[in-house]
């Protein structure tokens, strides 16, 4: 599964993109969020203020939505478009 | 006609009018610019603008299609730019005809709206002192 970050959460994390394998039991993207958080302390950081959004497919999805069969998972901080 | 961009360069808005005025149905065209301001209490030196590129063009080409839809438009404009950019500076072009102004004037503000919460982009601001992220507003 390849992960995709932006802007600030790029930033903190010092890469903007990765391919991970995720044991069985990480379903959510709420999951995969908890999984990077206890992997690394940059994940904790780039995580902990909550502020962030994931889009699987480029479209956004909640922390409930099923990432199992995805295959490009972006977080990023909230949008400034326009 | 809708057309959506995502691009570096600047635009031409008498180009992309000229796009516009081919056309029967515009009774009303509206267009809208964002530029880039400068801070009240120090001095812009660039704006850098990151955005994801697929994400993006689905986002932008969405919203012109719903607006078109909605609003019964005869065409619709978005061009939005990326990179650095100065004071001044054109961000984004939204242009929008109708064959009455009311739907014109709603839907360009409902882009722009709608772009602001939802467009996979960020700014970042950097000043003679520091960058830094600039959060999302209203």
């Amino acid at each position: 599964m390849k992960l995709l970050y932006f802007a600030k959460i790029r930033e903190v994390l010092k890469k903007s993109e990765e391919t991970v394998s995720l044991p069985s039991n990480i379903i959510t993207a709420g999951d995969l969020i908890d999984y990077l958080m206890n992997l690394d302390d940059s994940y904790k950081i780039a995580f902990e203020d909550k502020k962030f959004f994931i889009a699987v497919d480029e479209e956004f999805v909640k922390m409930d939505f099923i990432i199992t069969n995805s295959k490009e998972i972006a977080i990023f901080p909230p949008v400034t478009g326009g | 006609m809708i057309k959506t961009k995502i691009q570096s360069e600047i635009f031409n808005i008498v180009d992309e009018m000229k796009e516009i005025s081919g056309s029967k149905a515009n009774g009303a065209t509206v267009s809208f610019i964002g530029s880039v301001r400068d801070l009240k209490s120090e001095n812009l030196k660039t704006l850098e603008i990151e955005h994801f590129p697929k994400m993006a063009e689905k986002v932008l080409n969405k919203t012109a299609q719903y607006a078109y839809k909605n609003w019964g438009l005869s065409q619709c404009i978005i061009i939005h730019r990326y990179g650095k950019l100065n004071v001044n500076d054109p961000i984004v072009l939204i242009i929008t005809s109708s064959p009455h102004r009311k739907e014109a004037f709603k839907a360009n503000e409902y882009i722009i709206d709608f772009l602001k919460t939802n467009a996979p982009f960020w700014k970042k601001e950097n000043t003679e002192k520091r960058s830094y992220w600039v959060n999302q507003k209203d």
